[in-house]
């Protein structure tokens, strides 16, 4: 019962036969190196986060008042005003990243996320009238009373489900699903863009900066509920891997190898909507996150479709990273939404020119 | 023997569903011509002062500078109506032509940097220069627009093996977003910016006028012609870029001549009006289910839907919000949303 790696002789480089009694599986190092060091970067980087501020403190000692080992006067500063928005960092981008890699392998195009599909632009409709409306009308009372996020929540969600309701004829299929998703977009930002031009200017800019997706002053509040969230949902997505690597094939395909096609849809889709309404809700849409983690992951893991845990974790990295960009390099505290493509955007530009001509996801 | 004997059949049930497939798509192509013409009328006659038919008719051709009806027809709705003809005409024959390029169902003429480039140039002349009106924003937003458009090309097909349909979408993507991002930092942190930008960003055809149909109207002419030449090719590239060179198509020239063409008409649709992103993303859905997936016939048809649809949209925008209006760009994905969305459940669509 020794577990044996051996390297094939002949064969693709960077794969290696695993064999544990009965079972053997391929171990692609890639796959596995990638997550790993997005790992310890995004621990890294949260540390680092937590500790710059107008009251500098040392990564040790951050790691040290995190673990309960040292209780100074910073204590207040690391648990209270800076760890929570580096955790409401940290799961937004999980989310996001894990919901645009289920979103483009299910639909086997590079641009379907929650972004194009319409989710982040419906929970900004609720978002957006909860702000400009809750002057105005009773309506508006109504929604504002719910608040902020919650009214996200509902946009998001009750978006998510039109979604998967409108695109539902005997299964889901992929295509009529980009399609109906387009339509949803296309009400929702008209919607944003027509609040927008109606509401008071000071109104306005604050929807503007819920739109693109901000970290400021988030708090356990928003922590606990999102951590509570992913908690479930997070397993559940990380589960549905093997029907996608099924379904990137195809629905005959999936069907011929045995896959049962409408459950594993209706599970991919609907994980995909709670993890980005949750996350929206906690911190706005942060642009771009959902969009092209995915897509830079694959290229970095080598696989053949986005690889979740990877996507997740390198969207973490990219939020949590973009964060302390804006609060420490910055003159002027930017929305984390606008750093977040400042920095992925070229990136993926980069792997794009340098890397080797994709025909497929 | 069956085979001699069935050969000429079989060509001849070919020949009949290649005639009634031509006959349909005739059909198509007269009703919607009929649609942009109805469309046209009712776009002159219809809004806060409604004209009969018979009034406008004598008021295109009154010379007398105290007539209203002359006055408001000529000065106001003409322009209007135009304006609209071009800008749905160059809308959705670029979303047909983004389309057939990406092969991509989310191909949007947006896509190609040509909505983000004129938006931060929008904002740039905004913020920077101080302008402050639709008619001075045309240039800004169609040189921001090919400058999008050229940086999304030069990236996407800077990679080893050229510009392929996922590359080119997603150079798109990344590169819009970062330019979103800069807009975005302007109108964040300044709030004259953002109250001058968010009524450009709608997409509106009120307060153009004459002067800003001119200045557009040459390139939208110079873009037809080019999509139209490049119609047929997009055929050829559909089968794939290997058996397309392998017919004697010239790639490059085809990609060239059809980006060119997207830029032209996606720019200064979007330099005239603002951003109207439903137009380009679905008309080419909805004709593509009429005619089919031959891009000689999709191309000009989801020109003149294009057209019809912005028309009707812009007077129902009228209609509806009377005495004021409601900008085109949200009547359009409010009212044809919906529709849309029936189309693509009742039937089986058209795949790229």
């Amino acid at each position: 019962m020794s577990a044996t790696l051996e390297r094939p002789v002949s064969g693709p480089r960077g794969r290696t036969a695993v064999r544990i009694g009965p079972v053997s599986t391929v171990l692609r190092w890639r796959q596995v190196l990638v997550p790993l060091v997005a790992l310890v970067v995004l621990l890294l980087v949260s540390a680092v986060s937590i500790g710059r501020g107008d009251f500098p403190i040392g990564v040790t000692d951050v790691v040290r008042t995190l673990l309960g080992l040292d209780e100074g006067p910073q204590e207040f500063i690391v648990r209270q005003l800076r760890a929570p928005r580096v955790v409401v960092g940290l799961l937004v981008g999980l989310a996001l990243g894990i919901a645009g890699a289920l979103f483009q392998t299910f639909a086997r195009n590079p641009l379907a996320s929650p972004d194009t599909l319409g989710i982040t632009v419906g929970a900004s409709v609720g978002a957006v009238a909860a702000i400009v409306l809750s002057g105005t009308s009773s309506a508006g009372a109504v929604l504002g009373g719910f608040g902020v996020p919650i009214a996200a929540l509902i946009g998001g969600l009750v978006t998510g489900l039109l979604l998967f309701v409108l695109a539902w004829r005997a299964g889901l299929d992929g295509y009529r699903l980009v399609l109906v998703g387009i339509a949803l977009w296309s009400v929702g930002s008209a919607l944003v863009d027509w609040l927008l031009t109606n509401a008071q200017i000071y109104d306005a800019a604050a929807a503007y900066v819920w739109v693109t997706g901000s970290l400021n002053a988030r708090t356990w509040d928003q922590a606990v509920p999102l951590a509570l969230a992913l908690a479930v949902l997070l397993p559940l997505a990380l589960a549905t891997g093997r029907a996608l690597s099924v379904l990137q094939f195809g629905d005959d395909t999936a069907r011929g190898l045995g896959l049962r096609l409408p459950i594993a849809q209706t599970a991919v889709v609907l994980l995909a909507v709670a993890l980005t309404a949750a996350a929206v809700s906690a911190a706005g849409p942060i642009t771009f996150v959902a969009l092209v983690v995915p897509q830079v992951a694959v290229r970095l893991t080598g696989g053949s479709r986005p690889p979740l845990l990877a996507s997740g974790l390198l969207g973490a990295v990219l939020v949590v990273g973009a964060d302390l960009v804006t609060r420490t390099v910055l003159p002027e505290a930017l929305p984390v939404g606008i750093l977040t493509a400042v920095i992925g955007a070229p990136y993926l530009l980069w792997l794009l020119v340098r890397g080797r001509r994709r025909s497929t996801l | 023997m069956t085979a001699t004997a069935d050969a000429p059949a079989r060509s001849g049930a070919a020949r009949t569903s290649v005639r009634t497939q031509r006959a349909r798509r005739t059909l198509v192509l007269l009703g919607l011509v009929g649609l942009v013409l109805a469309a046209a009328l009712a776009s002159i006659a219809v809004g806060t002062r409604s004209l009969a038919p018979g009034e406008v008719w004598r008021a295109l051709f009154e010379t007398d500078p105290t007539n209203e009806a002359a006055v408001i027809v000529r000065q106001l709705r003409v322009p209007r109506t135009v304006l609209g003809l071009l800008v749905g005409a160059a809308l959705g024959m670029s979303g047909a032509l983004m389309q057939g390029h990406t092969r991509n169902p989310l191909g949007d003429p947006g896509l190609l940097g040509v909505t983000a480039g004129a938006s931060l140039a929008v904002v740039l002349a905004i913020a920077v220069f101080g302008v402050a009106s639709p008619a001075g924003y045309v240039w800004f937003a169609f040189a921001g627009a090919l400058i999008g458009t050229v940086l999304v090309y030069a990236i996407g097909s800077a990679g080893r093996g050229g510009a392929t349909p996922v590359t080119l979408a997603l150079a798109g993507a990344a590169l819009s977003a970062l330019l979103y991002a800069i807009v975005r930092a302007f109108v964040v942190s300044d709030s004259r910016t953002l109250d001058n930008f968010r009524f450009w960003q709608v997409g509106a055809l009120a307060g153009r006028g004459e002067e800003v149909a001119w200045q557009v109207g040459p390139f939208i002419a110079v873009g037809v012609v080019l999509a139209l030449v490049n119609a047929p090719a997009l055929n050829l590239l559909g089968l794939g870029e290997d058996v397309a060179r392998g017919l004697g198509q010239r790639i490059w020239l085809a990609r060239a001549v059809g980006l060119a063409a997207i830029t032209l008409l996606c720019g200064a649709a979007t330099a005239a009006c603002g951003p109207i992103a439903f137009v380009g993303l679905v008309v080419p859905h909805v004709v593509r289910a009429l005619t089919g997936p031959d891009h000689r016939w999709l191309v000009p048809c989801s020109a003149l839907a294009g057209a019809a649809l912005l028309l009707a949209a812009d007077v129902l925008g009228r209609v509806l919000a009377r005495p004021g209006e409601l900008q085109v760009g949200i009547v359009l994905a409010l009212v044809g949303a919906p529709f849309f969305i029936a189309l693509v459940r009742r039937r089986r669509t058209m795949a790229l």
